[in-house]
């Protein structure tokens, strides 16, 4: 097992609009890339689980090949910069995902 | 022509560039300078409140030195998403900086286009009967007439087609109210007859500066230059470089999925793209498509107010009180609900946040590690700024000697670092629009405007 943030090159949260979070998680390594996206872990249970999301507020997971690379989003639970957000850029919303440990 | 070349200073007008990769972009012969000044990325406040993201001193830096080279080498100069949120304010605040740099350099008049970007309530109204107004996403807040009224102002996104409508006009300089990041860029390529799949792809890439370069930065210009058949990006730096992964990796940014983009009548598809590193620290691209969307769907964004603020930051290091300190804080704020009694408890907020412990991801927080030492900070929202001064100013002294059970520290709870403690933050605001609307004309809602920095406002054009 190994943890997320040690295969990734770049593991980041940031807006997606005022109303959505989205996580990226890049790799510069193919190997590294196909283990990650090939083990399954990263799926909507995991993810569901770890930011506390009804699954219908999850928008999105996708693995593209291309820039070896996938993206979660998801809807935030309170819009950036009004009463009771947290992180109004959403920049720090990512340290849950790098403890993902992927066999 | 073979291709043309777009200059993009940096990621947001007013952050910033060094001078020496702007002349070294100016000596590419770019056909354009082109720099995006918005974002909704630092929240609703801007937008409703009127006021700009960077300073007037950091908007007067940049647009300087960006006039002085457009003027210099005789390209157009187009700002897009002016003052940040591209209001009609936020625009004016714009023109009142370049009609100051005109002056002070008594430079030579040259053709000068605004382009609106704000959406009157009647034409929102009319579509909203229709039931045509739909929130862009799940959270989104309902919108009613009502919320509408309350709304200081609604922006949208403009297109490319008012801004190449505007260079077909032979503007020099454009200021542009509220657009879609990239469509400035791809106006200039579209406007000089290029691929408009590449030229928007381009854009996307190239709004933000040279953040797709590796370091990445928003801070440091970079160069486009769109072909028949590809695009081309380089950094202006050259101790910066694009590698064939950093912009491949750019189109994650900022959006909901890896390579399904929408903008204002378009959708763009970027799976198919192929990125070749050219050497040079330059990268091309190929492959980008996109599809023009039927109906031609524009972005509202407004804002609201909702709460005035009052906030106070201290520090605890106090082992027994950062042992119980959410229970201590649930007794701090009980307590000043009693000691207002006569006011009803809903009509005000007291929250609390505590840093070391949960502060940045709340319920969220996986790990529940005892510090030694947190920031505690603590707000009190409410309808007006008299009431949350006062509620906040209870909270603040009863949490400093709030006699815990098990305390031992009696002369005080918090470690205030500043005099006067409390906070008067201002209104708070929330996006109460965040729609998307049809439009039958790409550019019917987004009025071209002729403007001098010596006589002010001509006509529409």
């Amino acid at each position: 097992m190994t943890r997320l943030v040690e295969l990734a090159k770049v593991l980041r949260s940031k807006n997606s609009g005022p109303f959505l979070i989205t996580l990226d998680v890049l790799f510069d390594d193919r190997r590294n890339y196909e283990r990650v996206r090939d083990s399954g872990v990263i799926c909507q249970d995991t993810i569901c689980r770890i930011y506390n999301l009804n699954p219908s507020a999850l928008k999105c997971i996708v693995f593209f090949d291309a820039a070896m690379g996938v993206k979660i989003t998801y809807d935030r639970s309170t819009p950036s910069g009004t009463c009771f957000d947290r992180d109004v850029y959403g920049a720090q919303q990512h340290a849950p995902l790098m403890e993902l440990q992927i066999p | 022509m073979d291709c043309i070349r777009i200059l993009s200073p940096c990621g947001i007008l007013g952050y910033g560039f060094p001078t020496s990769s702007l002349e070294r972009g100016m000596a590419m012969r770019p056909d354009a300078i082109v720099v995006d000044a918005g974002s909704t990325d630092a929240g609703p406040h801007k937008l409703g409140a009127k006021t700009a993201i960077v300073s007037r001193m950091a908007a007067r830096k940049d647009l300087e030195r960006l006039i002085d080279a457009a003027l210099g080498s005789d390209i157009p100069l187009i700002v897009s998403s002016a003052g940040g949120s591209g209001g009609r304010e936020h625009v004016m605040w714009t023109l009142s900086i370049i009609e100051e740099i005109f002056r002070a350099g008594s430079l030579p008049e040259v053709d000068t286009c605004v382009i609106w970007a704000d959406i009157p309530d009647d034409v929102i109204l009319k579509h909203m009967e229709r039931g045509e107004v739909t929130p862009l996403d799940a959270k989104v807040p309902k919108l009613d007439a009502a919320r509408l009224e309350e709304t200081t102002g609604v922006v949208a996104q403009m297109g490319v087609e008012p801004i190449v409508k505007a260079l077909e006009g032979g503007a020099r300089i454009i200021i542009a109210g509220r657009a879609y990041d990239p469509a400035p860029f791809a106006a200039v390529g579209i406007f000089h007859g290029f691929d408009a799949a590449l030229s928007y792809h381009m854009g996307k890439v190239l709004e933000c500066g040279a953040l797709c370069c590796n370091p990445g930065t928003t801070k440091d210009c970079m160069m486009g230059e769109v072909y028949e058949d590809s695009f081309v990006v380089y950094p202006c730096d050259p101790d910066r470089k694009c590698t064939s992964l950093s912009v491949a990796a750019h189109t994650f940014y900022e959006k909901d999925h890896p390579y399904i983009l929408h903008g204002p009548g378009i959708e763009m598809d970027l799976s198919q793209c192929t990125f070749e590193e050219l050497g040079d620290n330059r990268v091309r691209v190929k492959g980008s498509r996109l599809d023009a969307t039927d109906p031609y769907m524009i972005k509202l964004e407004g804002a609201r107010l909702v709460a005035y603020r009052t906030f106070v930051i201290a520090g605890v290091r106090d082992p027994l009180l950062i042992g119980k300190v959410s229970q201590v804080e649930d007794l701090v704020r009980r307590s000043v609900q009693e000691q207002y009694s006569e006011i009803d408890p809903s009509s005000y907020s007291i929250d609390f946040y505590n840093y070391g412990i949960d502060g940045v991801m709340g319920l969220l927080e996986p790990l529940h590690d005892t510090p030694h030492e947190i920031c505690v900070m603590f707000e009190v929202l409410s309808s007006s700024q008299e009431l949350s001064n006062a509620i906040c100013a209870s909270v603040r002294s009863t949490f400093m000697h709030y006699g815990y059970e098990g305390r031992k520290s009696t002369a005080g709870n918090l470690a205030f670092p500043f005099a006067p403690s409390d906070v008067p933050f201002g209104p708070v605001y929330e996006f109460s629009v965040y729609h998307l609307m049809p439009v039958d004309d790409p550019t019917a809602l987004f009025p071209i405007q002729r403007w001098s920095p010596y006589t002010g406002f001509g006509g529409e054009t």
